[in-house]
């Protein structure tokens, strides 16, 4: 198709807007892989995000704080589709898709991943199956009824498990394993998914010190090919991923850039970091 | 692919399972036929009969525990599908009586006759054509489930919200079939059959036939059950059961998921329904009963749910309480013991009877290990 | 949403209205018997009397006018026993005696009893012609009744009859009457007369159809059809005219009384759900036994009047009274001990506490059955929720207003309750954030217990009122159990104005339905309704938003 267009030039116009069209895209508007701009949304009269915007660069990693309740779940919430905004734009992919439409199985389809707060990670399933149902890769009722889903290689889940450091308990049930290893099951998932963006909250709520570091190059390695968002409140593991700063505050942004400059933002310390 | 399962991967309690009933579809009714009565293992026709009807409760039974045990939707109104099922059957043995009935007419049943009915509702048109009879019981009940749970699990009702709709919808089609409007029979249902494909539905040999199938039908339902749940498919069914949300964050859209298997599951529940019918001789709106559904729920509970094999044991256990106690002198204490039986299931062996085999092997073999082998939905 | 009956409200109306009038003419009738019995006849009507025994109907009508002109207080019985054949005279001495429907023999002459009558008597002859005549004649003299209720019976036969030959009666009897609503009456029925009759003027009509679109019924409508194919344009169009008016009154007036039956039925769903409000909507416990729980109380009641009975007969209208707060006892009682023996043990698994909650309904069911019988309790209604009243064109039956005013107080009750007690306090702290409440020093398992105790006491005290509408059998809480939980979730789970719009709406929706397509179907189509509405907003009426909310 990218020949083709290129070949006769004066109707490539044409031709994008009928294949976005005909697939329910819209035309790249943007440079961001993830563009949020002027959202707000409230609960019951609560304003639990209000005008944010956030612009994210394809393979960018960007780290959110924030002090409780300025709205850092409940942006992902809205990214990923279980809360719609009452109003702004959600865009994704250059703004080729406009999320606020689209419901949270199309979302995670697009390529948008999200790992939860508390670790989610289905219990009564192996770590091996966690990793297995996480797989990018057709997830139809009958793809898994009797397509691919039943013949992954093992090779291709073990792979994942080493990079996460599970492969020992490949066998073990997902509700058996620790609190860190659940953490770190969740972003083997992640990884299993094979998204364009990753969402990830507080992934190291609960680990020790050593555990907490090698998270953060974990993430790093995967920050390579990958956008990433992470939100955390433990400023060490922050400033070890070495990347832009958003902090929130009261569901919007209060500051953005490097930590260094973020951390010495007079309102920042104001309302989160504490003198 | 699917003969490849068949010969692989069986539990214990598969295969005992698969043993068990596989001899007792056979020899049951062989023993019925060809044994004098005088003989010690022959099988009475009035046990045939019993334990036929337990065969059918017990594929009730799978089909429930397939979708709540394997998917956490807890069905209120699985009776509905078995009923419908059994109507579906009902409706057409109630042709095939033609001008034997009571009024002798050809086209109409008796309680239309008695309604002065002049026609044929349209829908009972086609019933006296086996083939489409046998298409509607799985028909009917499977695109009640489509659309019902369609409209459900598309708006995201979960939990007991679904439990209490899916009641409310037995409840609803229970008041419906009461009606001599709809052409159902009203309070009284469908009786009086006279035969089935030609054969006298009372005689001997069409009973053990029945028999037969049901338990072919037991089996079937079992095996077509166990490979769903073997697969992929039955994995992201548990993964919906556990954390639903998290499955839809990894792109699956449950609710096709769900409203497949719940179909599956009503149409199995129709088949049941429709062997049972013939083989009790009757068919009537108290099948709706919100009751009847939910003790088709603690059958599945006692026998151990998320297990299959579970289900049909606890079906065939209730059930032989069931009889126990209520043709005896006991039969006041019968509901006591039903009422007690809801609540140690769900206080005391949430795995139900399986789980304590499970349990107490699992300690034989390795004291100290919780690993309860057999109960884990998916090896 | 229980089973009502499938009977056209206009029937039903109708078939009350013409019990209302045969018993107050019963009434009225044994009334005036009895003031002529204790009164003294101070009218002479002997010579009257005396025209019965020669044996000529023209002297018999000459008698039975002057009797009826006389103002005599026996005239009455006395020309109703000529009626029905129970006037007899003795050859001998002329005197005539009658006999009353109670077979006692009275003195015409003075309206007395009399212990023994002569033996050979014979009876007054009469024919057809006597009989118009004396009913008319009975018609005239009930008019002058001494009970203003006897006076309006006697209008209204005669509105109904639009006999012209009544006119010279109505006309005397209006200058006479001084009770206004009785003289209203009267010119309802003037007016019928004049109406109907083919000599009136064109004055006259359109004066008469004015007082009968005033009445505005379904009589005034049938009244104004009577009009003759000769009266005057204008007047037929005046008919006409209030013909229309007086429907779309009664129009009206029938949707009001739908909705008061609603309104009636609503409150039943509320006064079953309302328990279940707070065990459910609070809480968030599946509680199936909550329909035994309002059986409990049913038999709560069953029993305490069951005592009256046998201890204070007198007193059995206090039976209700007492029952409320023994009832609201047993049944939080038993629900405490539920809550501590199962229930507790199973929180945080709705699924598996509906079904053990399920089970305790079989035991209790099947204890009341093995202590009771299955058979149904008679309780019977106070004298205060018996009968029914008027209003505006409305029946109102004491019974469904009590309930509804129950229904309310409760409600209110508990919203202030919850709203300013301590106890509601802690529920309140407890269900928003149990481990921030626990860590305040709330004790939460107790509060729990009481919650569910009270949610459980609730159930019963709706037993109670339910009792009075319902039959009181084992089964009494299985009708309820479904219909509870629609309430409660159609309404929105968590919010008590949720669950009081809701009943209402269900049961306004329920008896507007019933009309068109009778009661069975009516609750088909609302329980499906409701299901499509789940589908529409899985939580409910008024739902609560937010972040919380999906944890």
């Amino acid at each position: 198709m990218e020949t083709i267009q290129q070949d006769i030039p004066q109707t490539k116009a044409d031709d994008e807007e009928v294949n976005n069209f005909l697939s329910g895209e819209r035309p790249a508007v943007t440079q961001a892989v993830l563009y949020l701009d002027g959202v707000s949304v409230s609960f019951d009269g609560f304003k639990a995000i209000r005008n944010l915007s956030l612009y994210l660069e394809p393979g960018e990693m960007r780290a959110i704080i924030g002090p409780n309740g300025a709205g850092k779940t409940t942006m992902m919430d809205i990214i990923t589709g279980k809360t719609r905004p009452d109003e702004g734009e959600v865009l994704f992919d250059h703004g080729r898709h406009d999320l606020t439409q689209l419901d949270e199985t199309a979302i995670a389809n697009l390529g948008i991943g999200r790992k939860f707060q508390k670790p989610t990670v289905f219990e009564s399933h192996t770590v091996a199956d966690n990793i297995l149902l996480a797989l990018k890769g057709p997830r139809g009722p009958f793809a898994c009824l009797y397509g691919w889903r039943n013949n992954v290689p093992a090779e291709k889940i073990d792979e994942i498990l080493t990079t996460t450091g599970l492969l020992e308990h490949r066998n073990r049930m997902a509700g058996e394993i620790s609190h860190g290893q659940k953490q770190w099951l969740e972003i083997g998932m992640l990884l299993a998914q094979d998204p364009a963006v990753l969402l990830v909250d507080e992934p190291v709520a609960g680990m020790t010190d050593a555990e907490t570091v090698q998270t953060a190059d974990l993430l790093r390695s995967i920050a390579r090919n990958h956008a990433v968002v992470v939100v955390e409140h433990d400023m060490d593991f922050v400033r070890a991923l070495n990347c832009k700063v958003t902090c929130l505050h009261e569901g919007s942004v209060l500051a953005e850039g490097p930590l260094d400059a973020v951390a010495g933002d007079q309102r920042v310390i104001e309302v989160y970091l504490g003198r | 692919m699917i003969t490849k399962y068949l010969i692989s991967r069986h539990d214990k309690a598969g295969i005992v399972f698969l043993t068990i009933v596989g001899l007792m579809a056979v020899l049951a009714p062989l023993s019925n036929l060809l044994l004098p009565e005088s003989s010690p293992l022959h099988v009475p026709t009035y046990v045939l009969a019993l334990l036929g009807k337990y065969l059918c409760y017990a594929t009730l039974a799978v089909a429930l525990d397939l979708v709540w045990g394997y998917c956490g939707i807890l069905s209120l109104g699985h009776g509905a599908f078995f009923a419908l099922g059994g109507y579906a059957m009902g409706m057409y043995l109630m042709r095939q009586i033609g001008t034997r009935g009571v009024y002798g007419n050809p086209v109409l049943p008796d309680f239309m006759v008695f309604l002065n009915w002049k026609e044929l509702p349209w829908f009972w048109y086609g019933f006296d054509m086996f083939p489409f009879s046998l298409l509607m019981m799985v028909a009917v009940p499977g695109l009640l489930a489509f659309v019902f749970g369609w409209l459900a699990f598309r708006s995201r009702v979960t939990g007991v919200y679904l439990s209490i709709i899916t009641q409310a919808l037995t409840y609803a089609l229970l008041l419906a079939f009461f009606r001599n409007d709809m052409g159902f029979g009203g309070n009284n249902g469908l009786t009086d059959f006279k035969d089935i494909l030609g054969f006298n539905i009372q005689a001997d040999g069409t009973r053990a036939t029945l028999f037969f199938l049901s338990a072919i039908l037991l089996i079937a339902v079992y095996l077509i059950s166990r490979w769903i749940v073997h697969t992929s498919y039955g994995k992201v069914l548990v993964a919906v059961r556990d954390a639903e949300a998290r499955a839809r964050f990894l792109g699956y859209r449950t609710e096709h998921y769900k409203l497949f298997v719940f179909t599956v599951s009503a149409m199995m529940a129709g088949l049941a329904g429709a062997l049972y019918v013939p083989q009790v001789g009757i068919i009537n709106p108290s099948e709706f009963a919100p009751a009847n559904s939910i003790e088709a729920v603690v059958w599945v509970a006692v026998g151990g749910r998320g297990t299959l094999v579970g289900a049909a044991l606890g079906a065939f256990a209730v059930n032989f309480m069931k009889t126990f106690f209520t043709t005896g002198a006991l039969a006041a204490y019968w509901l006591f013991l039903l009422g007690g039986l809801f609540i140690l299931v769900t206080l005391v062996m949430p795995k139900g009877i399986l789980g304590l085999f499970g349990s107490m092997s699992a300690k034989l073999r390795k004291p100290g290990s919780s690993q309860p082998a057999a109960l884990q939905p998916a090896e | 949403m229980t089973a009502a009956p499938a009977i056209p409200r206009t029937t039903i109306s109708r078939i009350v209205k013409s019990l209302v009038l045969t018993m107050l003419l019963a009434t009225g009738l044994t009334l005036s018997t009895a003031t002529t019995r204790a009164q003294a006849p101070d009218v002479d009507i002997s010579a009257a009397l005396e025209r019965f025994s020669r044996e000529s109907l023209s002297q018999t009508r000459q008698a039975v006018t002057s009797i009826a002109e006389s103002g005599a207080p026996q005239a009455q019985p006395l020309l109703s026993a000529l009626l029905n054949n129970r006037l007899r005279f003795d050859p001998a001495t002329k005197k005539v005696y009658y006999r009353s429907t109670g077979d006692k023999w009275f003195d015409a002459a003075t309206g007395k009893t009399v212990a023994q009558v002569p033996e050979k008597l014979e009876r007054v002859r009469i024919n057809n012609r006597l009989r118009v005549q004396i009913n008319q004649a009975l018609g005239t003299l009930s008019l002058r009744a001494p009970d203003p209720k006897t006076r309006i019976a006697a209008a209204e036969t005669i509105f109904k009859s639009k006999s012209a030959d009544a006119l010279a009666n109505i006309d005397a009897a209006i200058k006479l009457e001084r009770d206004d609503a009785v003289r209203s009456k009267f010119e309802q029925a003037r007016a019928a007369i004049i109406v109907s009759r083919e000599q009136s003027t064109p004055d006259e009509r359109s004066k008469a159809i004015r007082t009968l679109g005033g009445r505005g019924d379904q009589a005034a409508i049938a009244a104004l059809r009577s009009l003759p194919a000769s009266a005057d344009a204008r007047s037929k169009e005046q008919a006409a005219t209030a013909i229309k008016s007086i429907e779309e009154r009664l129009a009206l007036l029938a949707h009001a009384q739908n909705v008061w039956y609603g309104l009636s039925l609503g409150s039943v769903l509320l006064l079953a759900a309302i328990g279940l409000a707070i065990t459910f909507g609070v809480m968030g416990v599946i509680n199936m036994a909550h329909g035994e729980m309002v059986m409990l109380g049913a038999y709560t009641t069953f029993l305490v009047q069951e005592g009256f009975r046998a201890l204070a007969p007198g007193m059995l209208d206090w039976s209700l009274p007492v029952a409320l707060p023994l009832a609201f006892l047993v049944t939080a009682l038993v629900g405490v001990a539920i809550e501590r023996g199962i229930i507790r043990f199973l929180y945080g698994r709705p699924l598996e506490t509906l079904l053990a909650t399920w089970g305790v309904s079989l035991i209790l069911q099947q204890a009341i059955r093995t202590m009771f019988g299955p058979t149904n309790q008679e309780v019977s209604a106070p004298s205060y929720m018996s009968g029914a009243f008027d209003f505006m064109g409305l029946s109102i039956t004491y019974g469904r207003l009590w309930i509804i005013v129950f229904t309310l107080l409760l409600f209110f009750a508990l919203l202030l309750s919850i709203r300013f007690t301590r106890l509601g306090l802690y529920m309140r702290a407890v269900t928003q954030n149990r481990r921030m409440a626990a860590a305040m020093g709330i004790r939460t398992p107790w509060i729990d217990a009481m919650t569910f105790g009270l949610g459980s006491g609730l159930a019963g005290l709706a037993g109670v009122a339910l009792s009075q509408i319902d039959n009181v059998s084992p089964n009494l809480g299985q009708n309820y159990i479904i219909d509870s939980f629609m309430v409660v979730v159609f309404g929105g789970v968590g919010n008590l104005w949720g669950t009081l719009v809701s009943a209402m709406t269900l049961g306004i929706a329920n008896k507007f339905l019933e009309p068109f397509a009778g009661a069975v179907l009516a609750k088909i189509l609302i329980l499906v309704l409701l299901i499509l509405f789940i589908q529409k907003r899985p939580r409910g009426l008024f739902a609560l938003r937010g972040r919380a909310v999906e944890a």
